[in-house]
């Protein structure tokens, strides 16, 4: 995800300081990793090169000053054209799954057993986010349901594949 | 340690084998359930999932293998004292059509209890109970013929539930549901399984279903596969 995308779009409903960046970003969309401090400063002193953000203020305090940024104009129009742009699909098709089916089949190791160890992991963090969108809100119902959806795509072709085993075996070992 | 108190199960299967004419549907299953789990019996179309959860219930019995419930081996038993066991302790839920379409669903969740004996009242004051827990109370005097799928799905499972069974057989139980509506019901059935305590067989091919189990068994060939090693630790 791009987090300066994230940011600048969060500075756009008013002006504010990295620390409540950090903290509206972190409860929104950093449900698996927080962002670190250094990560917010270094991204919006990039965005103020770019003038994609500007100095709004300067509180004086016992520790560092604290800035308050404001977006610009033309902050406004990179969030609206990154809203605007379709993400790149990824196809997986490197997939170190698929990579680790056909070493296993080359050097005659048990490929289906990989693919059945790979199925009970998959399985084991389903649970975990289902236990975790049943206790939760809609935000956490919506981040677990797409992550479910993809854990779903993937045991799907895990068990294609090992449907098609056989067949696999026959042509990269012919 | 023999195979019908492994691990302390409340029902074992141990080298299950059926054939229809020249389909061996099981050939050499094993399975367990401890009291109050839910466990997922997965794998593809044909593999056996339904005939496996048929001999556990012992409405099929099988060619060879033995089915212990309790303690008590099911073939055994005479078709009368199967018949008693699946009314008194065994709840079914299947993917559709097992709602009694001239009753009401007041009616259809209370039928397992008139069946036991429960007089009319008592019984219907208790499937309401159940019909409000599966959020259906709404149609409590529709027959089936005028519900939604979803909704006769939370009937199917207040039914299954009314008459507070050690186990649950439930086969694709959100197989004919849309998304949204399938989830909704297996919430509602896991959630009230395990206040219950009730264990669960739940059969399916989703792993978004099956996400909602303990633990899972992939039955390949008409063999189970019992990732846990329960059934194996006999």
């Amino acid at each position: 995800m791009s987090i300066s995308h994230a940011l600048l779009g969060l500075l756009e409903s008013g002006p504010s300081h990295g620390y409540d960046l950090k903290r509206a970003f972190d409860a929104r969309f950093g449900h698996d990793r927080q962002l670190a401090y250094g990560q917010v400063y270094a991204t919006m002193s990039r965005l103020l090169k770019n003038g994609f953000v500007e100095v709004d203020g300067i509180e004086a305090g016992e520790g560092p000053e604290r800035k308050r940024y404001a977006i610009t104009e033309a902050g406004v129009t990179d969030v609206a054209q990154w809203l605007g742009r379709a993400e790149k699909p990824e196809p997986y098709l490197q997939s170190t799954l698929y990579t680790k089916v056909v070493l296993a089949l080359l050097t005659g190791r048990d490929a289906a057993a990989l693919l059945d160890t790979q199925r009970a992991e998959h399985l084991r963090l389903m649970r975990e986010l289902t236990r975790r969108k049943s206790g939760g809100d809609l935000a956490d119902q919506l981040i677990c349901d797409h992550a479910l959806f993809h854990l779903e795509a993937d045991l799907r072709w895990l068990e294609m594949t090992t449907a098609r085993l056989d067949r696999l075996r026959q042509e990269v070992t012919a | 340690m023999t195979a019908q108190n492994a691990s302390g199960a409340l029902l074992t299967a141990t080298a299950l084998h059926k054939t229809y004419g020249a389909t061996a549907a099981l050939a050499g299953a094993d399975f367990a359930i401890r009291p109050g789990e839910i466990v997922a019996v997965m794998g593809p179309s044909g593999s056996g999932k339904s005939t496996l959860l048929h001999c556990l219930a012992g409405i099929v019995t099988p060619d060879s293998g033995t089915v212990f419930y309790r303690g008590h081996e099911l073939s055994g038993m005479s078709d009368a004292e199967r018949s008693a066991l699946r009314r008194g302790e065994f709840g079914f839920v299947f993917q559709f059509g097992q709602l009694v379409p001239e009753l009401t669903c007041t009616e259809n969740v209370a039928l397992p209890l008139r069946l036991a004996g429960v007089e009319r009242k008592a019984a219907e004051a208790r499937a309401r109970t159940w019909l409000e827990r599966l959020e259906v109370d709404d149609v409590r005097h529709h027959r089936p013929g005028q519900v939604s799928g979803g909704q006769g799905q939370r009937v199917a499972v207040a039914r299954a539930l009314v008459g507070s069974p050690r186990v649950v057989f439930a086969d694709e139980p959100t197989g004919a549901l849309d998304s949204l509506n399938g989830e909704r019901v297996m919430e509602l059935l896991s959630e009230a399984a395990r206040e219950t305590k009730a264990a669960v067989v739940l059969v399916t091919h989703e792993s978004r279903v099956a996400a909602y189990s303990d633990r899972e068994v992939v039955v390949r060939d008409g063999k189970a596969q019992d990732l846990a090693g329960l059934a194996g630790a006999a």
